[in-house]
C-alpha cells in the first residue's frame, strides 16, 4: 500500500462506499473505525436496528482488518495461532477462531475464511500483523494485510437473501451458514460468504475497491422493493449484543495493549471456552489454558438480562442486593425485540460458582438529576436472540 | 554574632532548590535562597543574550515537571502555562522523513507509511511502555529506602517498593528487569524493524548520558523522557510560555508569596559546620548567614568537594564524591534567527516544524556519534534536538523573527588539549551545516548563535563537567544509589545539612521531586508537618 | 539399544558435569556428541602434522571445589595446573606481570603495586557474596518456594552480614558500573587497568566502557575463589569428566550430532539423529546454545509465540577468533625470558585501545589493532608438539561474526593482522611457523555448535543474566517442553570452565524429579 507523504492532511480516511454512505447520512453522526470515518448513525437508530430485524440492512464492512495467510505451511501456522480446532474447515468455509498468548489472554478473535487449499483470510478487530508476524517463526507462510486492497459490504437481516438475489447475485440459495463462495454481481466478480455479526440471516461481499460503488449500488437499486437501508455502529452494537456476540478491546482488553497485571483475559473467562481445542496438539497458550481449565473457574463474562426498562449504562454488579461488589456491565443495549435490558457483564466467581441472585447497581438521569437504581439480573446461558430464520438453506424468499 | 538569621538557607536558586524553599516555607520556616548568578533558575533559565530574543540556554522543554508540585505551589496562578508540544521527527538521508504526530491515526499512518508490522507493533510497545512509566512514577515522589538500613521506616519503604513490582507479574518483572538492564536500541529491536523507526525512538534515551545507544542502561532513559505528563497526556513534552525562565520564575514567585527570600550574587564559599551541625554558610564576600537548616541545590560532587571543609565529611563519603559519576556530554545552541527556516522533505503546512527535529536516521550513526565522545572529540555526526518554540510563544522573539533552540548529544568535557573559542566554533559549525544539509535557508537566516559547550555549563551554571543531570543516570546511580549508597535520603553528612538537587532521588529533568522529597526529609526532621504533595494514585 | 533414563546432547564440560550427577544418582543417562570426541570447546583438536591445541579456552580457573570431590574427579585423573601470572606485553618492553598478589614491572607506581592486592581481596569478597546466587538455580520473582526464598536470604546475609554495611554500599555503587570507570577511579597504570579489563570483556561483545562489565569481572573472579588461574592445556579436564560419567554407569556416544529433540503431546519425548535414527526418553537434557536447542532442535511451530520471539532476542554475537600455531621451537618475546612464555601474555596497551578495538566489532569490521591473548600450552604439557616443537594459542578480539563481505573473503585478512600485530613482540615468530589454523566465529559457530560463535552460548549481559538466562521462562534449566532442560554455558551462571550450569541443571531436574 502506498501511503502520500501528505497524508496528515486528512486525518481519517475513506472507504471506497464513502461516498455513497455521505449521500444517504442525514445524521452526520460519524465515528472513526481502523483510522477510517464510518457512520455510527446513518439516518435513524430505530430504522437502522429494525432493517436488521426485519428487513435488510447495508453496513460498510471495509475497515475490518484483512490478512491474506497463504504457502505451504498456511494450514500448520493456524492450527498453532489459532485455540480451535481447524480440522473441519475446508476450502469454501469459514470459522469463528480466536487466538492467544503464552499466557493463555485472548489476542483477538475473528474470522477465518479458508479460499483455496493454501489459501485463507483472516479477519478482525485489531490490528495483528504484528502478532502474525511473530507467530510465523519457523514456518513457511507468507502473511500480507489486504485491509485497503479489499472492499467489504455485511447485507444483513431476514430479507437479505432476497435483496442480494434481487440485485444479481446468483447461488446464494446454496450457501449454507459459514460457507464462502466466488460470485458475481451484474458481472463483477466477488466474494460472497454467509457470515455476520448480527445473529441475524446475512451476507459479507467482499471485492476490489474499484468496483465497490457499482456493487453497492446493484444492492440499493432493489430499494424499490424491498426496505433496503445503510447501518452504522450503534445498531451494530445493539443488534450483536443480542446475539451474545464478544468485542474485544470493549468487552475485554486484548492481550497485547493491557497495561495492568490480570486485566487481560482468556478465552474461557469470556465465554468462549467452547472454542477452545486442548487436544489437537501444540497451540499458543495451550499449556496456560490446560492449567486453567484444571483450576475452578474465577470469573467470567456472563450475559445477563436485567429487570426494569430503565438504561443500565455503566452499572456495579453485585451478589444479591446490597451484598458484595462482584462485577461490572461491559456493555448493554435496550432490546426493541424483547423488550429488555441485555448487558454482559464481567463477574468474578464465588468458590468457583457464578454467584446468585446478582443485582446491578447503576446511576441513570431524569432532567438532569441523577437517581440511582437496583435492577435484579438473571443470567443466560444462551444468545439472548437466535430467529429460526437465520440458519435456514435456502432461506426464505420474499 | 549569636541566634539564627534564618530557619534554612538554600544554596542555588534552581528548580530544585527553590521548590525545596517553597515548600519550607510552606511549613512556616524562614527560608533565604542564595543564588551566585545575577539571576536566578540556575539551568531552568531564559536570558535575553540577543537583543529581542530570550534564550532557555539550558534546558528547553518541560514534560517531567510533577504534576502535584505544579498544583502544591499553585504555579498556574503564579503564571506558569506549559503548552503541550505536538511532535517530533527525523529526516532521513534520503530526502524523505518520519513523523510522529500528535493525532492517533495519522500516527499510525506515518508509522505504516514506513513499515505495517511497525505500526502494529507500536501498540505493544505503547503498552509497555506505559506499564514501566507507572511502575517507576510510584517512586518519583517517595525517598528510597537505605539498603544498609533496619529502621522501620526503611523497611516499609522496601516493603512498599517490592509491593509495587507485586503488581506485575512474574513475566512482567523479568521484561521490567530487561528494560532496566538493556540498550535502547536492542530494546526497540523487540518491537521494531524500520531503521528510520528505531533511530527516531532511540534519540531520547541518549539525551545527557554518556552512553551509546547500543549501552545497557539506555532503555531506561527512555523512561525519563517519557514519564512526564502535560494535562493527562504520558509523554507529551511543552513549552512553558516565556522559556524555561518562566518556570523557576513561578517558583520563586510562589517561594516569595509563602514569605521566601532570595538572594542572587551571593556565591557560597563554604557550608559552616560546628560540633557536627550546620550552623550556616559563608559567601565569598566573607559575610556569614546563620541557619539551623542548610541545603544544597548544587550537584553532589561540588556540594561535598568545593563548599564543605573537607573535615567535615567523612573520608568514604569524600571519596564517593569524587568518584561520582557526572561527566557532561552535551552541547547546546540557541540561535537568533530572521525567520522561520524551510526543510524541503516536509510539505508545506505540516505540523511537523512544530516540534522535535532530528537528523540522524540510523542506529550506526548515533552510535558513532557516541564513539566521537568516548575519544574526547565532539560528533561529527551529532544527534541533534532541534526545536522552534517561537512558533508557539511570541514572547521568544520580535514579531515575523524565530528562536531556534538545538540540544547537541555529543559534546566532551573537554576535547584534547581543552576547549578554545575556535573550537567551540567549530563545533557549533558541525551542528550548523548538519542543520543546514536539510534546510538550505537555515544557514542565511541566523543573526545570532549561542554556542554552549559543557565547559560553559559549568562555569556559568555551576554543573560540574557540564553535565545536565547533576550526575549520570546509569542504573549504578539510581533510587537508594543516588548520589551514593547511605546518602540517598537527602541528608549531608552532618546534621542540619541537605541535598535537594537532581544528584538525588529521583534525577534529573526539570521535574522538581528532589527539591520536594528534600523538604519532606528535612520537615519530618523538624518534626513539621509535611507540606509537600504526595503523588496523585495512578490506577 | 535399551532406552535411557536420560539423553543429554551435547558432550561439552557441562553436558558431562550434568551426566555425571546423574548417572550418580542412578539414572541411566545416554550422551550424545555430534564431534567424534567429547570435550567440546575444550577439547584438544589436531593441529598440522603431529601437533595438538588444547581447543578454544586459553587461562581458566580450576572447576570449582564442590564438583570436583562430589564427583571424585582427582580419582579420575584431574588435577588443577599450576597457577600463573599475566604478562601485559609492552611494546617498549616494559612488560607488567600481574599475580594474584603482586603486580611488578618497570615503571609501575608504588601506590598501584600496593593497591592491586587489596582491591582484588576485595572483589574477590564481592564474588563471595553472589555465592548463592551463583550456586543455585536463579530464584523465582513472584510466588517464591522455599528453596528460592533460602537463596535470597542467603544472599541478603552475605552482602549485610558476610561483608559489612560499608563494603555493602560499595557493592551496590559498583556491580552495575563499567570496569573502565571503576579502574579509573583506582589505578593509574594503564597496562594494569588493560589486563583487568580484558578479564571483564573478553568472548563478550563489551567494551570495557560497557556497563556491566563489573559484574562480568567477577563472574570470571568467582572461579578464582577455588584456586588460580591455569593454563589450559591437554585433555585431562576432558579425560576426566568422560571417566566420571562412564564410571556413573553413564554411556557416551560420540558422531551421533542430533536433529531434532522429539515432543510429543507438549512432552519430550526423545531425539533424533541426523541418520534418522530415533532414541526415546522422557527426560532430555540440552548442552546446546540455547537459540539452536530451541530454534532448531525443538523449533518455534512447537514452542509458543512470545517464547519463541524471545529466543530470537537473546543476544550472544561471537567476537573473539582463535589462531592456533604450530612452531618449530620456543618463539622469543623481546623483552621476556623463556621461563617467562609459560604465562599468560597480553596484547592490549590500554583501556583506552581495548575500547577502540571493540568499537569496529559494532559495524562488522575487524579491529586493525586487535587485541590479543597468547599462551603457549605447549610448555605446560609437552605432548601437545613434538619433541623441542611448540604450538601457541592466539585468541583475537574484536572480530566480529558478522563481518561486513562474510569471514570467506575475510579470513586471511584477519589472521595477517593477529600475525602483525604479534610480530611487533615476537620478531621472528613467522620463521617458526610449522602449521596454522584461523578460527573465525563463523568458524566456531560450524564446529562447536555455539550460535554466532559466542563461547557463552549467549551475552553475560546484565539483562541475559540470573533469572533472565538464557531467558525468561527457561532460566531455571527446565523449558516449556516438558521433560526438556537446558544444561550448557546459556544458562545461569554462564560460561567459563566452571561446571555450574551443569551441576545447577542436575541438581534441579533431580529435585523435581525431571518436572519443571
Amino acid at each position: 500500500m502506498n501511503i502520500a507523504r501528505e497524508h496528515f492532511r486528512q486525518p481519517l480516511g475513506r472507504t471506497p462506499f464513502h461516498e455513497r454512505m455521505v449521500a444517504l447520512t442525514t445524521s452526520e453522526h460519524w465515528a472513526t473505525w481502523n483510522g477510517y470515518k464510518v457512520p455510527r448513525i446513518v439516518d435513524k437508530l430505530s430504522i437502522e436496528y429494525f432493517a436488521v430485524r426485519s428487513g435488510c440492512a447495508v453496513m460498510d464492512l471495509t475497515p475490518m482488518e484483512k490478512y491474506r495467510i497463504e504457502g505451504r505451511d498456511a494450514r500448520a501456522y493456524l492450527d498453532r495461532l489459532v485455540v480451535r480446532d481447524l480440522a473441519k474447515l475446508r476450502p469454501g468455509r469459514v470459522t469463528y477462531v480466536a487466538w492467544c498468548n503464552d499466557e493463555g489472554k485472548l489476542i483477538d478473535d475473528g474470522t477465518l475464511f479458508q479460499l483455496d487449499e493454501s489459501r485463507y483470510r483472516l479477519c478482525s478487530q485489531h490490528h495483528q500483523l504484528d502478532w502474525l508476524l511473530m507467530s510465523a517463526r519457523g514456518f513457511d507462510v507468507g502473511i500480507t494485510v489486504e485491509t485497503h486492497d479489499v472492499a467489504a459490504l455485511a447485507v444483513q437481516g431476514p430479507t437479505s437473501y432476497s435483496v442480494l438475489s434481487e440485485a444479481g447475485i446468483a447461488c446464494l440459495g446454496d450457501l449454507k451458514p459459514f460457507d464462502v463462495t466466488r460470485s458475481d454481481c451484474a458481472g463483477i466478480p466477488l466474494t460472497v460468504s454467509r457470515t455476520g455479526y448480527t445473529g441475524d440471516l446475512g451476507y459479507e461481499l467482499w471485492m476490489e475497491p474499484g468496483d465497490a460503488e457499482a456493487v453497492w449500488d446493484a444492492i440499493f437499486a432493489v430499494r424499490g422493493r424491498y426496505d433496503v437501508h445503510a447501518m452504522g455502529l450503534n445498531a451494530l452494537e445493539m443488534v450483536r449484543i443480542e446475539a451474545g456476540f464478544v468485542m474485544p478491546g470493549f468487552d475485554f482488553n486484548t492481550a497485547e495493549a493491557t497495561v495492568r497485571n490480570d486485566h487481560d483475559r482468556s478465552p474461557y473467562e469470556v465465554g468462549l471456552g467452547w472454542v477452545v481445542n486442548l487436544d489437537k496438539g501444540h497451540f499458543c497458550g495451550r499449556k496456560a489454558l490446560a492449567a486453567e481449565k484444571a483450576r475452578p473457574p474465577r470469573r467470567r463474562l456472563t450475559k445477563l438480562v436485567v429487570d426494569g426498562n430503565r438504561p443500565v449504562g455503566e452499572a456495579f454488579v453485585y451478589a444479591g442486593r446490597n451484598g458484595k461488589q462482584v462485577g461490572e456491565v461491559r456493555c448493554t443495549t435496550w432490546s426493541p425485540i424483547l423488550k429488555a435490558n441485555l448487558a454482559l457483564a464481567d463477574i468474578e466467581f464465588i468458590n468457583g460458582k457464578l454467584p446468585e441472585p446478582l443485582w446491578a447497581r447503576f446511576d441513570y438521569q431524569r432532567e438532569l438529576k441523577w437517581h440511582t437504581a437496583w435492577a435484579e439480573c438473571h443470567a443466560q446461558s444462551k444468545p439472548f436472540y437466535v430467529p429460526a430464520h437465520r440458519s435456514l438453506t435456502p432461506p426464505a424468499r420474499y | 554574632m549569636s541566634g539564627r538569621d534564618y530557619d534554612a538557607i538554600v544554596i542555588g536558586a534552581g528548580h530544585n532548590g527553590l521548590t525545596n524553599a517553597a515548600f519550607l516555607a510552606k511549613a512556616g520556616l524562614r527560608v533565604l535562597v542564595v543564588e551566585k548568578n545575577e539571576y536566578i533558575g540556575g539551568a531552568t533559565v531564559s536570558r535575553e543574550l540577543y537583543d529581542g530574543w530570550k534564550y532557555s540556554n539550558c534546558s528547553y522543554v518541560c514534560s517531567l515537571f510533577r504534576p502535584e508540585i505544579y498544583n502544591a505551589l499553585d504555579l498556574g496562578r503564579h503564571g506558569l502555562k506549559v503548552v503541550p508540544l505536538t511532535a517530533s521527527m527525523t529526516f532521513t538521508q534520503d530526502g524523505d522523513y518520519f513523523g510522529s504526530y500528535s493525532e492517533p491515526n495519522v500516527r499510525r499512518r506515518e508509522l505504516m507509511r514506513h513499515s505495517p508490522r511497525d505500526a502494529d507493533a507500536a501498540v505493544r510497545f505503547d503498552a509497555d511502555v506505559m506499564r514501566w512509566c507507572r511502575l517507576i512514577r510510584g517512586f518519583l515522589l517517595r525517598t528510597p529506602p537505605d539498603p544498609g538500613s533496619l529502621k522501620p521506616r526503611d523497611i516499609f519503604e522496601f516493603a512498599y517498593l517490592l509491593k509495587k513490582f507485586h503488581e506485575l507479574s512474574e513475566t512482567q518483572i523479568c521484561e521490567f528487569i530487561r528494560f532496566f538492564t538493556m540498550s535502547i536500541a536492542e530494546y526497540l529491536e523487540n518491537y521494531f524493524e524500520n531503521e528510520t523507526i528505531l533511530a527516531h525512538y532511540s534519540g531520547g534515551s541518549i539525551i545527557g548520558t554518556g552512553l551509546g545507544v547500543y549501552s545497557p542502561g539506555t532503555a531506561y532513559v527512555l523512561l525519563h523522557h517519557a514519564m512526564g505528563d502535560v494535562d493527562g497526556n504520558v509523554g507529551a513534552w511543552g513549552f512553558a510560555r516565556g522559556g524555561m525562565g518562566a518556570v523557576s520564575g513561578a517558583i520563586a514567585s510562589s517561594f516569595r508569596a509563602l514569605g521566601g527570600e532570595i538572594r542572587t550574587g551571593a556565591d557560597v564559599e563554604q557550608i559552616l559546620v560546628a560540633g557536627r551541625r550546620a550552623t550556616g554558610v559563608r559567601l565569598a564576600s566573607g559575610e556569614e548567614i546563620r541557619s539551623g537548616i542548610v541545603v544544597s541545590n548544587l550537584d553532589a560532587r561540588r556540594t561535598f568537594t568545593r563548599i564543605m571543609d573537607a573535615d567535615d565529611v567523612p573520608p568514604a563519603l569524600l571519596e564517593r564524591a569524587r568518584k561520582f559519576k557526572i561527566r557532561g556530554s552535551s552541547g547546546k545552541l540557541n540561535i537568533a534567527l530572521d525567520g522561520m527556516p524551510t526543510f524541503p522533505a516536509l510539505p508545506g503546512g505540516s505540523p511537523l516544524t512544530l516540534g522535535h527535529m532530528h537528523f540522524t536516521d540510523t542506529l550506526r550513526r548515533l552510535e558513532r556519534a557516541y564513539d566521537d565522545w568516548k575519544d574526547d572529540r565532539w560528533s561529527a555526526d551529532p544527534y541533534c534536538d532541534f526545536l522552534v518554540p517561537s512558533q508557539y510563544d511570541p514572547t521568544l522573539a520580535p514579531p515575523g523573527k524565530h528562536m531556534a533552540t538545538v540540544f547537541v548529544q555529543y559534546c566532551p568535557v573537554e576535547p584534547e588539549g581543552g576547549w578554545t573559542d575556535e573550537k567551540r566554533a567549530a563545533f557549533g559549525q558541525t551542528v550548523i551545516d548538519q542543520v543546514a544539509e536539510y534546510s538550505p535557508d537555515f544557514r542565511d537566516l541566523i543573526l545570532h548563535a549561542e554556542i554552549r559547550t559543557p565547559r560553559e555549563l559549568e562555569d556559568e551554571v555551576g554543573l560540574t563537567e557540564g553535565n545536565i543531570f547533576q550526575g549520570e543516570l546509569t542504573f549504578d546511580q539510581l533510587l537508594f544509589n543516588r548520589p551514593f549508597p547511605g546518602y540517598a535520603q537527602y541528608r549531608g553528612p552532618v546534621r542540619g545539612m541537605y541535598m535537594c538537587g537532581s544528584s538525588t532521588h529521583p534525577g534529573g529533568g526539570v521535574m522538581g521531586a528532589p527539591g520536594a522529597n528534600a523538604a519532606r526529609e528535612i520537615l519530618r526532621d523538624l518534626r513539621r508537618p509535611d507540606t509537600t504533595p504526595a503523588e496523585y494514585p495512578d490506577d | 539399544m535399551t532406552r535411557p533414563d536420560a539423553i543429554v546432547i551435547g558432550a561439552g564440560h557441562n553436558g558431562l558435569v550434568c551426566a555425571a550427577y546423574l548417572a550418580r544418582a542412578g539414572l541411566d543417562v545416554l550422551v550424545l556428541e555430534a564431534n567424534d570426541a567429547a570435550g567440546g570447546m575444550a577439547a584438544a583438536r589436531p593441529l598440522g602434522d603431529g601437533y595438538r591445541v588444547p581447543g578454544l579456552p586459553q587461562c581458566v580457573a580450576p572447576l570449582g571445589r564442590a564438583i570436583r570431590s562430589e564427583l571424585e574427579l582427582e580419582r579420575h585423573g584431574y588435577a588443577p595446573g599450576r597457577p600463573v601470572e599475566t604478562i601485559v606485553l609492552d611494546p617498549g618492553s616494559a612488560h607488567l606481570a600481574i599475580g594474584q598478589d603482586r603486580v611488578a614491572g618497570d615503571g609501575l607506581a608504588q601506590a598501584d603495586a600496593a593497591a592491586w592486592p587489596g582491591f582484588r581481596r576485595q572483589y574477590l569478597a564481592f564474588a563471595e557474596a553472589l555465592r548463592p546466587l551463583i550456586e543455585n538455580p536463579p530464584p523465582r520473582l513472584k510466588n517464591l518456594p522455599r528453596g528460592d526464598r533460602m537463596t535470597f536470604a542467603k544472599l541478603g546475609w552475605k552482602l549485610r552480614v558476610g561483608l559489612g554495611r560499608e563494603a555493602m554500599y560499595e557493592f551496590l555503587r559498583v556491580v552495575g558500573m563499567n570496569i573502565y570507570d571503576v579502574l579509573n577511579d583506582t589505578f593509574d597504570d594503564e597496562r594494569l587497568k588493560a589486563a583487568i579489563a580484558i578479564d571483564a570483556v573478553l568472548g563478550s561483545a563489551m567494551g570495557p566502557r560497557t556497563p556491566g562489565t563489573v559484574l562480568t569481572w567477577l563472574q570470571r573472579l568467582y572461579g578464582e575463589l577455588d584456586g588460580a588461574a591455569t593454563i589450559h592445556s591437554g585433555n585431562r579436564l576432558v579425560e576426566a569428566l568422560t571417566r566420571a560419567v562412564e564410571a556413573a554407569g553413564g554411556r557416551l556416544r560420540c558422531s551421533a550430532p542430533v536433529a531434532r529433540i522429539l515432543v510429543e503431546d507438549g512432552k519430550a519425548s526423545g531425539v533424533q539423529l541426523e541418520d534418522g535414527e530415533t532414541i526415546g526418553s522422557g527426560l532430555v537434557v540440552s548442552n546446546v546454545d540455547p537459540r539452536r536447542t530451541f530454534a532448531s532442535l525443538v523449533g518455534a511451530p512447537r514452542l509458543d509465540t512470545l517464547f519463541a520471539n524471545r529466543v530470537t532476542q537473546i543476544r550472544g554475537k561471537g567476537v573473539v577468533a582463535k589462531l592456533h600455531l604450530a612452531l618449530d621451537g620456543l618463539p622469543e618475546f623481546r623483552g621476556l625470558g623463556a621461563a617467562a612464555l609459560g604465562n599468560r601474555l597480553l596484547v592490549a596497551p590500554s583501556m583506552r585501545d581495548i575500547e577502540r578495538a571493540f568499537n569496529h566489532c559494532k559495524y562488522g569490521e575487524c579491529s586493525p589493532e586487535p587485541v590479543l591473548e597468547i599462551t603457549l600450552p605447549s610448555i605446560h604439557d609437552p605432548s601437545l608438539a613434538p619433541d623441542g616443537h611448540h604450538v601457541l594459542s592466539v585468541s583475537a578480539a574484536f572480530m566480529p561474526y558478522d563481518l561486513d563481505g562474510g569471514w570467506e573473503a575475510g579470513r586471511e585478512a584477519a589472521a595477517r593482522a593477529v600475525l602483525a600485530r604479534l610480530a611487533q613482540f615476537a620478531p621472528g615468530l613467522e620463521a617458526r611457523i610449522v602449521a596454522r589454523e584461523f578460527l573465525s566465529p563463523a568458524d566456531i559457530e560450524a564446529g562447536y555448535g555455539a550460535v554466532q560463535g559466542h563461547w557463552h552460548h549467549g551475552e553475560l549481559s546484565l539483562h541475559q543474566s540470573f533469572m533472565l538466562r538464557p531467558l525468561y521462562g527457561a532460566a531455571r534449566y527446565a523449558t516449556p517442553v516438558d521433560g526438556l532442560f537446558l544444561c550448557g554455558a546459556g544458562c545461569h551462571p554462564g560460561g567459563g570452565l566452571t561446571g555450574l550450569p551443569g551441576r545447577n541443571a542436575a541438581r534441579r531436574i533431580l529435585d523435581t524429579g525431571g518436572r519443571p
